[in-house]
């Protein structure tokens, strides 16, 4: 367990006009976080999921709750948490005037290490993300993709056990994105635990090892993926028909794979709901020809964490 | 140990990107390069009560004034740069490291310091061509001054920048202190020509000590009791603000 938490909260006063309020960020998150994993925020803008990582990641003070980070207490050594972690903030971070070389070296510097060692990691690091030919030149030249790059870049260079990466694909184009899941997972296998946020369901059902959903300040479903998406409903087979709907109802009614079973409006088909629907694709199959019903189509559905937030929270997370 | 190594580390950064566009440099001596070609002509005839009979003795009591004004600028304008790093977001990346916050501040400062002395040294090399004359001891000891000035005005910018976050906040907020501050220091004209009213104000006034510190070091009275208490009135608030404006920084985070 490299982060654990219980109860952390903050909230923070906002004014509107001449009222004064009390606005609850975030209400008691209870987390853990295994080592070596990337784990993930889910949820949409304002649910709470930057301020939970900022007060991980020392930044900001929690009002209340527990936690430990990479095996310091995040209450009462913030300093150490500070030493063991990295965090790349959602902003950017360079200067435009510096060139990444120069951002590297200085960052690690900061972190305490010795000059010649500094310079080596900066190479090593330029060259791990691929950003070598790029080096000296001033950071406000580079793209989008590569500057993030050089963010994240300065955020391990100290070789944390954990990172904190706040939203770190967020506004790049496709091919970046895919580039910078492919680093993050580099980053997990060389030991590191990455925690991050998204708002993109893909990026949390691709990239995450695991992932808890935050909505309104609280933590609402964590899980892995595929776990998440199971819990909260079955995937969904369609078998088109040409007529004998009835003998196939009851051939697959009777299958131990499948859990329920309706018809469908339309009268040339039927639905079925299965524990998992890539095994029991063929089952259906079989079953079907060895009783002589031909098969128009077939489709397979399953939940997305869509339906998963949706199911929490009864909003989804697409619409806006 | 570790702090000299922090605050030589942010010194050695900011130095090397104001060295990569040392123009700004320029453009801050600009203002007063004007002051000095274009103002102090006027001042002998105008000075001619207090017994100034030369160019020399005009340019004797201007420039010291001058330097004191452009002390006090260069460094309360500095928390912009300070804006423009928290939005580029390099502050925070400091923040998550174990650097020391009053290093962040200190570094930055001194390479205000820096860069005030070398503008000072430009106007004082172009008002010896005006055949101003002063001894390099005294001359030193009211760049210690100006240094202590810039120390305390970077400070109070970079922690009221803190503060407030944005460029439309902090230039007024600066306007407003600068404005008073320089009329009632005596810097364009000496407080000697000033009704009793407005030179009693004015005692209230740092930087009119520090003027009037400074212009009897230009005027090689070393010796002067204004000078000691220019120094340790200055001294003393540079002190007390790089202390405020630590607690700034060192406050968002612990």
């Amino acid at each position: 367990m490299i982060i654990e938490t219980s109860g952390l909260r903050k909230s923070f006063r906002s004014r509107q006009g001449k009222h004064k309020k009390q606005v609850e960020a975030v209400r008691g998150v209870d987390l853990r976080v295994d080592e070596g994993e990337i784990f993930g925020f889910l949820g949409p803008n304002g649910a709470g999921k930057t301020t939970t990582l900022r007060m991980l990641a020392t930044l900001i003070v929690p009002d209340g709750g527990e936690a430990t980070v990479a095996g310091a207490d995040l209450l009462r050594d913030p300093g150490e948490v500070r030493r063991r972690i990295g965090y790349v903030a959602q902003g950017g971070s360079t200067w435009d005037d510096s060139t990444a070389r120069e951002e590297l070296v200085l960052q690690a510097r900061l972190y305490g290490i010795g000059k010649s060692v500094a310079l080596e990691r900066a190479a090593r690091a330029l060259a791990a993300f691929q950003l070598s030919e790029y080096a000296d030149r001033k950071c406000k030249t580079y793209s989008g993709g590569q500057r993030r790059r050089v963010d994240i870049a300065l955020g391990i260079i100290h070789e944390p056990r954990v990172v904190f990466l706040d939203e770190p694909t967020t506004g790049l184009d496709p091919q970046s994105r895919a580039h910078m899941w492919d680093e993050i997972r580099r980053l997990r296998s060389e030991g590191m635990t990455v925690f991050i946020t998204t708002h993109y369901l893909e990026e949390a059902d691709a990239l995450c090892d695991r992932i808890a959903i935050m909505d309104n300040g609280e933590v609402v479903a964590e899980g892995t993926p595929t776990s998440l998406k199971r819990s909260i409903a079955h995937d969904v087979i369609t078998v088109g028909l040409n007529g004998a709907i009835g003998e196939a109802a009851s051939v697959l009614d009777s299958a131990a794979f499948v859990a329920r079973l309706e018809k469908l409006d339309t009268g040339d088909g039927l639905r079925l709901f299965v524990d998992d629907g890539a095994t029991a694709m063929p089952q259906v199959l079989r079953e079907l020809e060895r009783n002589g019903v031909t098969l128009k189509s077939i489709e397979l559905h399953r939940p997305s964490l869509d339906d998963v937030f949706l199911t929490k929270t009864g909003r989804s997370l697409r619409e806006k | 140990m570790k702090f000299l190594r922090d605050c030589w580390l942010i010194f050695a950064r900011q130095m090397q990107l104001l060295l990569r566009n040392p123009v700004w440099v320029f453009v801050g001596v600009f203002q007063p390069v004007m002051y000095l070609l274009l103002f102090a002509p006027l001042l002998k005839p105008a000075l001619s009560p207090l017994g100034v009979t030369t160019d020399a003795e005009a340019y004797r009591v201007f420039v010291p004034g001058l330097l004191v004004l452009l002390a006090i600028f260069g460094g309360l304008f500095q928390g912009f740069g300070l804006i423009a790093e928290l939005r580029a977001g390099v502050i925070e990346r400091s923040r998550v490291t174990p650097v020391s916050r009053f290093a962040l501040l200190l570094g930055r400062s001194l390479r205000d310091v820096v860069s005030l002395i070398a503008q000072a040294g430009i106007i004082t090399i172009l008002a010896l061509f005006f055949d101003l004359r002063v001894f390099i001891g005294d001359l030193l000891l009211a760049y210690l001054m100006l240094a202590l000035i810039a120390l305390m005005t970077s400070a109070v910018s970079y922690g009221v920048a803190l503060a407030v976050k944005s460029e439309d906040a902090l230039a007024p907020l600066m306007n407003t202190v600068a404005q008073p501050v320089l009329l009632l220091s005596g810097i364009l004209l000496p407080l000697q020509f000033a009704p009793g009213w407005l030179e009693n104000v004015a005692k209230w006034n740092p930087f009119s000590w520090a003027v009037d510190g400074t212009r009897a070091l230009f005027a090689g009275d070393v010796g002067n009791d204004k000078v000691w208490q220019g120094l340790l009135i200055v001294a003393v608030l540079t002190v007390l603000s790089v202390w405020w404006a630590a607690r700034e920084f060192a406050r968002s985070v612990r």
